[in-house]
C-alpha cells in the first residue's frame, strides 16, 4: 500500500507539474504569437513593452511607487549595465551591483546641482557584475541626467536624477537616450502627483459632501425641548440625551463609514426627538432583516432620507403618517427601502434636484446619492418613486461585501 | 431490493417541505421582523441561531443519507466522514472564523482579492467557487434523485429535476434568501427527521440481544485494524480543511455582528454537529444488524429512508418513514439553495456588476449546470462524492485562506500558482482515479485508492508551491499588509481604542 501511495503521490505531482507547463506554454503561445515579422517591429514593440512597464510602476511616484521595478524597466530600455534613480534625498532604487551606490549617489547629486546631463568616462573602478574578478577591474563609464518636472526649461522643479553606468565607451546615443528617458519619467511623475492630487480632492469632496445636521432640525429639537421641561422633566431629560447621542453620532471626525446597525441607532435618537414636536402623528414600522445589520454604509446615508421623509413627507400633511424603514438583503447588496405615506413630491422637481440643479429642496437626497455613486458607482445611486398625494419611496442599495472600507468610529 | 413503500407518503413528504420551506422563504422577514421598535429591530443575530443555520445549510444529502449508507457499507471506516464533517469546524474555529469576519469580505473571491489586490487572483478564486458549488450541488440532486425513486416510485431523473426547478424557481424569485431563521429551522428539521426515527428504532430493538448484534454489526475481524491509515489520514486532511473554503458557509460568518461572535458561533456548530451526527450514525450501526442486504453501492444510501419502516413498521413506521423523506428533502433543497446563492451572487458580480436581473440568469445558471451534469454521469456514493469536493477545496482555496490570514508574506503570483497546481493535480489524480476504479461491487486497488482521495498529497503540495512562489517567484506582495493583518486580528473593541489614532480616513 505504502509503495502505491508513493506512486501515486509521484504521478499526482507529475501531471500537476504537466499541466502547469502546458498552462505556462500556451500561454506563452498565446502572448507571444502574435507573427511579428520584420526586427524593427519587434524593437519597436520591445521598447513600448518595457515602456509601459516602467510606467507602471512609477505610477505611484518615487516614494509610494516601485521604483526599484521601474528601474529594472529603465535598464532594460537603455540596453545600459546598470541604472539607478534618485530623488531629492538619494539613490532610491538602483538595478545593477549595489557596489555602484556610492558612485551612483555621488554622480546623482553632481546632476542635479549643475541641472544638466553629464557624462563621466571611466567613472568608476567597482566591479561591474558580480560574476567574477575577471571583471573586477574594469571601469564602466556613466551618464547622469537630471529629472526636471515642469518643462525642460529652467523654470522646471529638480526632483531627482536618472543615472546609467555602461563598458567604456559611452556612445553619445546612449546620453542622449538617458536623457529623453529622464524626461519621460518626469512626465510619468507628473502624472503621479496628478494621481496624488485628484484623489486628494476625491477626499476633500467626501468630506464636503458629508452629511451635515441641518440647522433646521438643532431648531425644531431644541425648541420641542423646551416645551417638555416644565410640563415633563423626565421627558425633557430623556431628549436631552437622545440629542446629545444624535450629535456624538454626527459630529464624530474619523471614518467614511458605518454600519446599518449603527446608523439605525442614530436614526432613532433622531426620531424620538422629531415625535417630541409630532407626537403621534409620526409613526414608524421597522422591517430590518438581521442578517444586513453587519453591513457597511456610508455614515450619515440614511438619516438624511429619513428626515427627508419627515420634512417634505409627513410634515406638510395633515394628520402625519407613517414611515416603513425596511432592509432586505438582495443577492449580494443590501437593499434598504424608505417608504412614507406622506404628501408626495413633483418627480420633474425631484429629478432636476438629484440631477445637481441649483434648488434649496431635497439637498440631503442629493447628497446621499452623489456619495453613494462616487463610492459603489452609478448602479448604486438612489431610487426615487414619487408622485404628489401618494407618498415617496427612497431606494438604496449597497454591496454587502465591502472590505476596503473599514466602518470604525466611536464605538456606541 | 429497496422496499416499496406508499407513495402517497412520499408525496405528501415532500410536497409538505417544499410548501413550508418556500413560504417562510418568502414570508420570513415581514412575519418575524415587523416592529415599531429600534431596539427590537437592530437586535443581531444571536450566535445560537446563526450556529443553526450554519449547520442547516452545511448538512447536506451527504450527512442526513450518506454517513448511514457508508457506515452499512464500511463500517467502522465510514465513521471517519461524521468525525471529519463535524471536526473540519474545529479547524474554522481556530484559524478563519474570527479574522474572516473582521475583514468584512462576503466571499472568498472577496477576500483574496482585498487581501493580495489582486484581480486575476479575484478571477481565479471565483472560477473556482463556481467549480466547487456546482459539483458540491451534484451529490444533492443524486440525493435527490435516489429519495425520490424510494418514496415515490418515479424515474431517478425526476427527484433531481424537481429539485433543480424548486431551488431554481424560488431563488431566482427572490425567496428562499440565504435567511437565517429559514436555514436554522431546516437544521431542527433535519435534526428531528433523524433523530426520532433513530430512536424509535433504537427503543423497538432495545428487548433484542445488543451483544450478539454489535458482534454482527461489527465483526471483531473487521475492526478498527482494516482502517487503511493513509486513505483516512488523506481523507481527514480534505474534510479538515475542506470546510475552510466551502462557499455557503462562509457567506454566513458575515452575519456576525463581530470576529469573537463568530468564533462562538463556530463553537456552537461543533457542538450542534456533533450531537446531530450520532443519528446517522446509529441508523448505520442498527442497518449493519438489519438490513445487510442493503449493503451494495447505490442501495445503502437508502438506508435511512428504508429502515425505519422495516422496523417499526405499520402506521408509526409511515409517519416516520415520511418524517425522514421530509428531512432528507429539506436538506437538498437548503443545501442546493445556500449553494445557489452564494454561487450566483459571485457569478453575477464577477459578469454583470451584481445586479438584480444578473442574478437570477445565474442562480438559474447555478442549477442548470449541475443538473446535467447528474443527468450525465453515474452517480458514486454521496458521502464519497461530497468528500471529493472537500479535497478539491482543501487543496485550492483553503491554502490561499489560511496563509492569506496568517502569513504576511503571500503574494498574489504565489496563491495563483497554488491555487492553480492544487486544483490540477487533485482534478488529475480524482479523474485517472475513477477512470481506474474497477466495476461497482469490487473493492478499490490500492492505486485507485490513493488517486480518488488525493488530499494528503496535493494539499502539502499547493501549499509548498505557494509557499515557494510566494517567496521566491519575484512577485510584489500587497502594500498596506501590516494594516490589512492587524485589522484580521486585532479584536474590534481593542482596535477602536489602540489604533483609534492612526487610523487614516477613507
Amino acid at each position: 500500500m505504502t509503495g502505491s501511495a508513493l506512486l501515486a503521490f509521484l504521478a499526482g505531482m507529475a501531471l500537476g507539474a504537466l499541466g502547469v507547463v502546458l498552462i505556462v506554454i500556451a500561454w506563452r503561445v498565446v502572448r507571444g504569437g502574435r507573427g511579428l515579422t520584420t526586427p524593427a517591429e519587434r524593437a519597436t514593440l520591445e521598447t513600448l513593452h518595457h515602456a509601459s512597464r516602467a510606467a507602471a510602476h512609477l505610477r505611484g511616484g518615487l516614494s509610494a511607487g516601485e521604483p526599484v521595478r521601474a528601474a529594472k524597466s529603465l535598464r532594460a530600455l537603455l540596453d545600459c549595465d546598470a541604472l539607478a534613480i534618485a530623488d531629492d534625498h538619494g539613490i532610491v532604487a538602483i538595478d545593477g551591483p549595489a557596489a555602484l551606490t556610492v558612485d551612483a549617489e555621488r554622480l546623482a547629486r553632481s546632476a542635479r546641482e549643475q541641472g544638466v546631463t553629464q557624462a563621466w568616462p571611466h567613472s568608476s573602478g567597482v566591479a561591474r557584475d558580480e560574476k567574477g574578478a575577471s571583471d573586477s577591474t574594469q571601469t564602466m563609464d556613466a551618464v547622469a541626467a537630471p529629472i526636471r518636472i515642469g518643462g525642460r526649461a529652467s523654470t522646471g522643479v529638480l526632483v531627482g536624477a536618472l543615472v546609467a553606468f555602461t563598458s567604456p565607451p559611452a556612445r553619445a546615443s546612449l546620453v542622449r537616450a538617458v536623457e529623453e528617458a529622464a524626461d519621460w519619467v518626469a512626465a510619468q511623475l507628473e502624472l503621479a502627483e496628478l494621481d496624488a492630487s485628484r484623489a486628494a480632492l476625491a477626499e476633500a469632496e467626501v468630506r464636503a459632501l458629508r452629511a451635515q445636521i441641518s440647522p433646521h432640525f438643532i431648531y425644531n429639537a431644541l425648541t420641542a425641548i423646551a416645551a417638555t421641561i416644565t410640563t415633563d422633566p423626565p421627558r425633557a431629560r430623556d431628549l436631552v440625551l437622545e440629542f446629545a447621542d444624535f450629535t456624538r453620532y454626527s459630529f464624530r471626525r474619523t471614518g467614511e463609514f458605518t454600519t446599518l446597525a449603527d446608523e439605525l441607532q442614530s436614526i432613532d435618537s433622531y426620531l424620538q426627538l422629531e415625535r417630541a414636536r409630532f407626537g403621534d402623528r409620526l409613526e414608524v414600522t421597522l422591517q430590518i432583516a438581521p442578517e444586513v445589520l453587519p453591513t457597511v454604509i456610508p455614515f450619515l446615508s440614511l438619516q438624511p432620507l429619513v428626515e427627508n421623509a419627515v420634512r417634505h413627507g409627513l410634515e406638510p400633511k395633515e394628520g402625519g403618517g407613517t414611515i416603513t424603514i425596511t432592509a432586505t438583503e438582495a443577492g449580494a447588496f443590501t437593499e434598504v427601502r424608505i417608504d412614507d405615506d406622506g404628501v408626495g413630491t413633483d418627480p420633474e422637481a425631484l429629478r432636476a434636484a438629484l440631477a445637481g440643479r441649483p434648488t434649496v429642496e431635497h439637498l440631503g437626497l442629493r447628497n446621499v446619492d452623489a456619495r453613494l455613486r462616487q463610492r459603489y458607482g452609478d448602479d448604486c445611486g438612489l431610487i426615487v418613486e414619487t408622485q404628489r398625494g401618494a407618498g415617496t419611496l427612497v431606494i438604496m442599495r449597497v454591496p454587502r461585501s465591502q472590505p476596503q472600507h473599514d466602518a470604525a468610529g466611536v464605538s456606541s | 431490493m429497496i422496499d416499496e413503500l406508499d407513495p402517497l407518503i412520499g408525496y405528501l413528504a415532500i410536497a409538505a417541505v417544499t410548501v413550508v420551506t418556500a413560504l417562510i422563504g418568502f414570508l420570513a422577514v415581514r412575519l418575524s421582523r415587523t416592529t415599531s421598535d429600534f431596539y427590537v429591530a437592530s437586535r443581531t443575530v444571536r450566535p445560537w441561531w446563526n450556529a443553526s443555520a450554519i449547520g442547516g445549510e452545511y448538512l447536506s444529502a451527504a450527512s442526513v443519507l450518506g454517513v448511514a449508507g457508508l457506515i452499512l457499507l464500511q463500517g467502522a471506516e465510514g465513521l471517519w466522514f461524521p468525525i471529519g464533517y463535524a471536526a473540519g469546524y474545529l479547524m474554522l474555529l481556530l484559524f478563519v472564523a474570527a479574522p474572516l469576519r473582521r475583514s468584512g469580505a462576503y466571499t472568498v473571491p472577496d477576500f483574496t482579492a482585498v487581501r493580495l489586490q489582486s484581480r486575476t487572483v479575484r478571477r481565479l478564486t471565483s472560477v473556482l467557487v463556481i467549480v466547487i458549488g456546482w459539483f458540491y450541488i451534484v451529490p444533492q440532486l443524486q440525493g435527490a434523485s435516489l429519495t425520490v425513486e424510494i418514496a415515490t416510485g418515479l424515474p431517478p431523473w425526476a427527484g433531481a429535476v424537481a429539485v433543480a426547478v424548486i431551488v431554481g424557481v424560488i431563488v431566482a424569485a427572490g425567496g428562499m434568501r440565504s435567511i437565517t431563521y429559514v436555514q436554522a429551522f431546516q437544521f431542527w428539521l433535519k435534526l428531528t427527521a433523524v433523530a426520532i426515527p433513530a430512536i424509535a428504532m433504537l427503543l423497538v430493538v432495545s428487548g433484542r440481544d445488543l451483544d450478539s448484534a454489535a458482534a454482527e454489526a461489527f465483526p471483531a475481524a473487521l475492526g478498527p485494524v482494516t482502517v487503511d491509515p493513509l486513505a483516512t489520514t488523506s481523507l481527514m486532511v480534505a474534510l479538515l480543511l475542506g470546510t475552510l473554503g466551502l462557499p455557503h458557509v462562509l457567506v454566513r460568518f458575515t452575519t456576525n455582528p463581530d470576529g469573537d461572535a463568530a468564533r462562538r458561533t463556530t463553537l456552537i456548530v461543533v457542538v450542534l454537529l456533533a450531537v446531530f451526527y450520532l443519528f446517522p450514525v446509529t441508523i448505520g450501526m442498527l442497518g449493519r444488524v438489519h438490513a445487510s442486504d442493503l449493503a451494495e453501492p447505490g442501495l445503502a444510501d437508502g438506508l435511512t429512508l428504508v429502515l425505519p419502516g422495516r422496523l417499526v413498521g405499520g402506521l408509526l413506521g409511515d409517519v416516520l418513514t415520511a418524517l425522514v423523506i421530509a428531512g432528507a428533502f429539506g436538506a437538498f433543497l437548503s443545501t442546493s439553495s445556500g449553494l445557489v446563492v452564494s454561487l450566483a451572487g459571485v457569478i453575477s458580480q464577477e459578469l454583470a456588476g451584481g445586479t438584480v436581473r444578473g442574478f437570477r440568469i445565474a442562480a438559474l445558471g447555478s442549477t442548470l449546470v449541475p443538473l446535467v451534469v447528474v443527468l450525465l454521469i453515474e452517480p458514486l456514493g454521496l458521502a464519497g462524492s461530497v468528500g471529493l469536493v472537500f479535497a478539491f477545496t482543501a487543496s485550492t482555496l483553503s491554502p490561499v485562506l489560511v496563509l492569506g490570514i496568517w502569513w504576511r508574506g503571500l503574494t498574489a503570483r504565489g496563491a495563483i500558482w497554488g491555487m492553480t497546481t492544487g486544483a490540477l493535480t487533485c482534478a488529475a489524480a480524482v479523474a485517472i482515479g475513477l477512470a481506474m476504479r474497477p466495476e461497482a461491487g469490487a473493492s478499490l486497488d490500492e492505486w485507485s485508492a490513493a488517486l480518488t482521495q488525493p488530499a494528503l498529497y496535493t494539499v502539502p503540495l499547493a501549499v509548498l508551491v505557494t509557499v515557494a512562489v510566494s517567496r521566491w517567484g519575484g512577485g510584489r506582495r500587497p502594500s498596506g499588509i501590516d494594516r490589512m493583518l492587524a485589522r484580521l486580528h486585532v479584536p474590534e473593541a481593542r482596535l477602536d481604542d489602540d489604533i483609534d489614532g492612526r487610523r487614516s480616513v477613507g
